[in-house]
């Protein structure tokens, strides 16, 4: 899967709620596969004062139409600037970068569980498992019902719960005090998990001592996304690794968390 | 037709455009984004003996026009450069350059040594200014005799084109570009990173787990230009100039100063077929200046 750098189309630029935001993007060349856990890393040019690109996660893929879509939450400057370009402008994005979420076998029950923007790699899995509904279990939290995002177009590919912090939508607390996590746990193969590094531990910590296989997505600072600037480093058990190109997307057992 | 090669000492260079040690890898990296083969040169990320882990994450702060690092060497060392990437490369036609760092004089031999036994390293680029390890490092580039030291050991068992990368963080650099030039270095790249620091002010801590980084980026670009001129008019041998090229132009204003060639580095991060585009810039620079070899371009400063 070949990395490029690309001036795309913005094809559409969606606002979901108060800080989340739908970009679709459009290549001018056939899409190289995009696997869920995959990042693009962009160029924010309208936003002068920012120097480096900034990486977000893919939401989904259409490949007949030649796009990919981004859910961009705002959470600094160019996240922001990013969400005020218009449908026909052009953005320079280098991709497909990192690896991506170890797909379940045939007979998987899995739990996906997302917070934050870590939602939009959690659907597009959920989407392309190719596991029946009733095996995929998505607990996404938030702090508020105003925070969630809408996922109806993710509906038909699993069972989702949601958690919020003032108890607005679904259950009261985090993601680890849904009952799926707190009473199902160790009835599934899998666990997937993307969004805040607390969140992840405290998953990461349960599914190890469930002994059930866990991966995460993290998000370290970066400058490149191709693993030569060597500054989104985790120390995992082989020592320093880059969570562009060895990650974003680890197992736990390959961590020292 | 515009002749856009360059040599240092006996090395031929088929454009003056190189890549910067730390920010390519070891070419494969960016093997997606460009073809190689139109480069100058690579110069690949700074190798050491041992394998190294570097420094502790966060490692990296954007600053404005330009970005902090704290890397500190990461790399997996000389065996495995030679055993895993050497076969990799050696085939590609462009001159493959190994930057050397030690943490003592010794170390700068004995590694010197090893790469000296494979045929296609053209050349080592000793790195006398990395400003993120604790020994060695940037402390042998500060002063004349240190540096006087480390390359007149190295230029003792080093035949093949020696550049010694240096230090911006000094009160003098010419007078280190001088002092190394009297030790037999065939050329001198300069600048590597400024030492540089940033501040969380909600957290109050230092955003770099090391405290301090180098600063790297545009934000360095009129003094390095500055210290490129200063050498350039001190020392004999040919400059590499580096510090902040973004695009053709940042690149020829650099020859202008008297560099004989350019390392591109924290361009990469942001679009990694700059390089390519450089190359492009120059020639296309040069005929429409009527320029037809690089030395109608280097030091060409109109005063």
């Amino acid at each position: 899967m070949k990395k490029t750098v690309q001036e795309l189309l913005l094809v559409e630029n969606k606002q979901l709620n108060h800080d989340n935001f739908k970009l679709v993007l459009q290549a001018p060349t056939k899409l190289p596969e995009i696997f869920p856990g995959q990042f693009v890393n962009i160029e924010i040019k309208k936003a002068t004062e920012i120097f480096l690109r900034r990486p977000f996660s893919v939401l989904d893929v259409d490949y007949e139409n030649n796009t990919f879509s981004l859910l961009v939450k705002i959470l600094g400057r160019g996240s922001k600037v990013l969400t005020t370009y218009e449908e026909g402008e052009k953005i320079s994005v280098v991709y497909p970068l990192g690896n991506s979420f170890t797909l379940p076998q045939k007979q998987d029950k899995v739990l996906l569980i997302g917070g934050g923007s870590g939602v939009a790699p959690m659907l597009f899995l959920a989407k392309i498992c190719g596991l029946p509904a009733e095996n995929v279990h998505v607990i996404l939290g938030a702090r508020s019902q105003q925070d969630h995002v809408n996922i109806d177009a993710y509906q038909a590919f699993g069972n989702y719960y949601f958690t919020t912090e003032d108890g607005s939508l679904g259950e009261k607390g985090f993601v680890t005090h849904h009952p799926v996590f707190t009473n199902e746990l160790s009835t599934f193969d899998r666990v997937y998990t993307c969004g805040p590094d607390m969140m992840m531990k405290a998953v990461a910590k349960e599914a190890a001592v469930k002994g059930i296989s866990c991966e995460v997505s993290l998000e370290n600072m970066m400058a490149c996304g191709f693993g030569v600037c060597l500054c989104c480093v985790e120390k995992t058990k082989e020592g320093n690794q880059c969570v562009c190109t060895e990650g974003p997307v680890f197992n736990i057992n390959k961590l020292t968390w | 037709m515009v002749d856009l090669s360059v040599r240092i000492k006996d090395l031929v260079f088929k454009n003056p455009v190189l890549t910067a040690s730390g920010t390519c890898g070891f070419g494969e990296e960016i093997a997606d984004f460009v073809d190689l083969a139109m480069l100058g040169g690579v110069v690949m990320k700074g190798t050491t003996l041992k394998p190294r882990q570097g420094n502790d994450y966060p490692r990296m702060a954007e600053t404005p026009s330009g970005m902090l690092n704290a890397v500190g060497l990461q790399n997996k060392g000389v065996d495995n450069f030679i055993q895993n990437i050497y076969p990799n490369i050696k085939d590609i036609d462009s001159n493959f350059i190994v930057n050397v760092n030690g943490s003592t004089i010794e170390e700068y031999i004995e590694l010197t040594e090893r790469i000296n036994e494979l045929d296609k390293i053209p050349a080592i680029e000793l790195n006398i200014s990395c400003p993120n390890v604790k020994e060695g490092g940037m402390a042998f580039g500060v002063s004349c005799p240190s540096a006087e030291a480390v390359v007149k050991a190295v230029r003792r068992v080093y035949d093949k084109p020696l550049i010694v990368k240096l230090s911006p963080n000094v009160t003098n650099i010419a007078e280190i570009a001088k002092a190394v030039e009297g030790q037999g270095a065939d050329s001198v790249s300069l600048v590597n990173t400024f030492l540089g620091m940033a501040v969380d002010a909600n957290s109050r801590k230092p955003v770099l787990s090391t405290i301090t980084g180098g600063l790297s980026g545009p934000a360095i670009k009129p003094i390095a230009l500055r210290m490129v001129w200063q050498v350039y008019q001190a020392v004999q041998i040919p400059v590499i100039g580096m510090g902040g090229i973004m695009n053709a132009t940042d690149a020829i204003e650099f020859m202008l100063a008297g560099a004989s060639a350019v390392q591109v580095g924290t361009a990469i991060f942001i679009d990694p077929t700059i390089p390519t585009q450089i190359v492009e810039g120059i020639d296309s620079y040069m005929e429409k200046n009527k320029m037809h070899s690089m030395s109608d371009l280097i030091g060409g400063l109109q005063m």
